[in-house]
């Protein structure tokens, strides 16, 4: 690294920026009323998340998380959005039937979501440290481990894709006689 | 100097930027010229000519009267969208052409191993800005345009990717300049000529050009803003700069993928005839490609939507296929004797 005195800084700056970006798309997502804006909320936080993995030095990853999240998975849902609902007026007050009960009920949930996962994080005794699994995520180790260790899921997944898409065509089918 | 010595990486970051950005703007300002220009030459006319000699000040009139225009959002859009989506077009190509090296020494500050990718993940925000905009216009004609970029742009996305990843088997590295360098300093170790590798490596290249259009939504392939039927697609609520700015993004988009093209299939800044490599050769390969695109744009009718789809999925995606194959065995066949 070409460091220059004010980088830790900057980088420091660049990495807290990420993470409020992770964060505030992710409560946009959940937060907002029109549908829509919570999808770009989900590709605020993708962004955000991309920016993360590129700080773990992963930079495949970040891209990926880009390239399929916020370029495939999002257009899809939007694109599917717009095909399914009328672009409808925002409702004026949101009902909610129980603000205590679930306002307890989803603190309990996020806490023990979140207990799992420090748990899962800090007790597990992982194999190597982190720092020596730099190389772990270019595109040749991915690709090595893709064909080889994880061979048969990455097979399954395809055929879930085939019949996702023979699916698609059956009901496509379906529709297209009736009519 | 001593004090300034250690900022050096970081002027040199700057002022990369800076460049890339002042890159995007003239070239977006001149290509405008450069088209109506060309636009004037195939239909027998002389294109602009009353701003400056030639009409070359002509862009930066436009320029002045898109920034003095107000900034009008339709009543019932979605605002924050609204205003966000010129800029989710213009951001993401500036990140593709921080990629692109521009001659052997006159690239990204740090060597991107993986730049290829890059320019793809954030190629891929450019549908979804085009559609946000399309949608939070609240319009009829623009949303019908938003879906119709989807359509195209994930039919397309599919061969331009197959022909990449063959591109790839031949390469073997994703990192932009090692693919220059690997082409070497003749015109026949350009990848477009590397026909033992794989013999259907022309018609790859063809197929990426397409693709290529086809992405960037330029005739005859722009059915997002197909104005005789549409008014002006997804754009047609935007005024002023938030047009400006979408077609900035247009132009900076094609720059993006001519840039591609030029370094995965003409050998970027290596020179045909093994004189002189240097950034020169770049910039002559991609503005003939600039020029073919506007060509092609002049000369040929707008294509229908189905037509548009069915060329993609009947014909290019068989193809690009055969090509993938194709260049597996060809590579494999050492094996069999």
């Amino acid at each position: 690294m070409n460091a220059f005195p004010a980088s830790d800084w900057l980088l420091l700056g660049i990495f807290l920026a990420f993470v409020a970006a992770t964060v505030a798309g992710a409560l946009i997502a959940v937060n907002t009323v029109r549908i829509i804006r919570s999808v770009c909320g989900l590709a605020i936080c993708c962004v955000g998340l991309a920016g993360l993995f590129y700080f773990l030095s992963s930079p495949f990853l970040a891209l990926m998380e880009i390239l399929i999240y916020v370029g495939a998975v999002c257009v899809t849902i939007i694109f599917a959005v717009m095909l399914a609902e009328p672009d409808e007026p925002t409702p004026e007050r949101l009902v909610k039937p129980y603000p205590i009960l679930g306002f307890l009920a989803a603190a309990a949930i996020a806490a023990g979501v979140f207990y799992g996962v420090a748990h899962l994080s800090l007790d597990t005794g992982w194999l190597n440290p982190a720092a020596s699994r730099v190389n772990d995520g270019s595109v040749h180790a991915i690709g090595v481990a893709l064909l080889t260790t994880y061979s048969l899921p990455f097979e399954l997944i395809s055929l879930v894709l085939l019949v996702a898409i023979l699916g698609a065509l059956a009901i496509a089918h379906d529709g297209r006689r009736k009519g | 100097m001593s004090f300034f010595e250690p900022y050096l990486p970081a002027v040199r970051l700057l002022i990369f930027l800076v460049g890339t950005v002042a890159f995007v703007g003239l070239n977006a300002a001149y290509l405008v010229w450069v088209e109506r220009k060309g636009a004037g030459r195939f239909q027998r006319r002389p294109g602009p000519m009353e701003v400056g000699p030639q009409g070359l000040l002509q862009p930066l009139a436009d320029g002045l009267k898109l920034m003095s225009k107000q900034l009008i959002v339709p009543p019932g859009a979605d605002a924050t969208l609204f205003r966000l989506a010129p800029a989710m077009v213009i951001a993401p190509a500036l990140m593709c052409l921080a990629t692109i090296p521009y001659s052997e020494s006159l690239l990204a500050p740090r060597n991107l191993n993986i730049g290829l990718i890059m320019v793809f993940a954030f190629g891929s925000i450019n549908v979804m800005a085009i559609m946000l905009g399309g949608w939070a216009s609240r319009n009829k004609y623009a949303i019908i345009s938003a879906a119709r970029v989807v359509s195209q742009n994930v039919a397309y996305e599919i061969p331009m990717l197959l022909v990449v990843i063959t591109i790839l088997m031949v390469t073997g590295t994703m990192n932009l300049n090692d693919i220059v360098k690997q082409q070497g300093p003749y015109f026949w170790d350009w990848n477009l000529f590397r026909v033992w590798e794989n013999p259907l490596m022309p018609v790859t290249f063809v197929i990426f050009f397409i693709c290529m259009l086809a992405e960037t939504n330029r005739a005859p392939f722009d059915m997002a803003e197909a104005e005789s039927e549409l008014v002006a697609g997804a754009f047609t609520e935007y005024a002023g700069m938030g047009f400006g700015v979408f077609f900035m993004g247009e132009y900076a988009n094609i720059l993006v993928g001519c840039s591609l093209a030029t370094v995965l299939f003409l050998g970027g800044w290596q020179s045909p005839i093994g004189l002189f490599p240097g950034v020169w050769w770049f910039f002559l390969k991609l503005y003939a490609l600039v020029f073919t695109v506007v060509w092609i744009r002049w000369t040929f009718p707008r294509t229908q939507f189905y037509g548009l789809l069915n060329l993609s999925w009947k014909i290019l995606i068989p193809i690009s296929l055969v090509t993938l194959l194709l260049t597996a065995v060809v590579m494999k066949l050492p094996l069999l004797f």
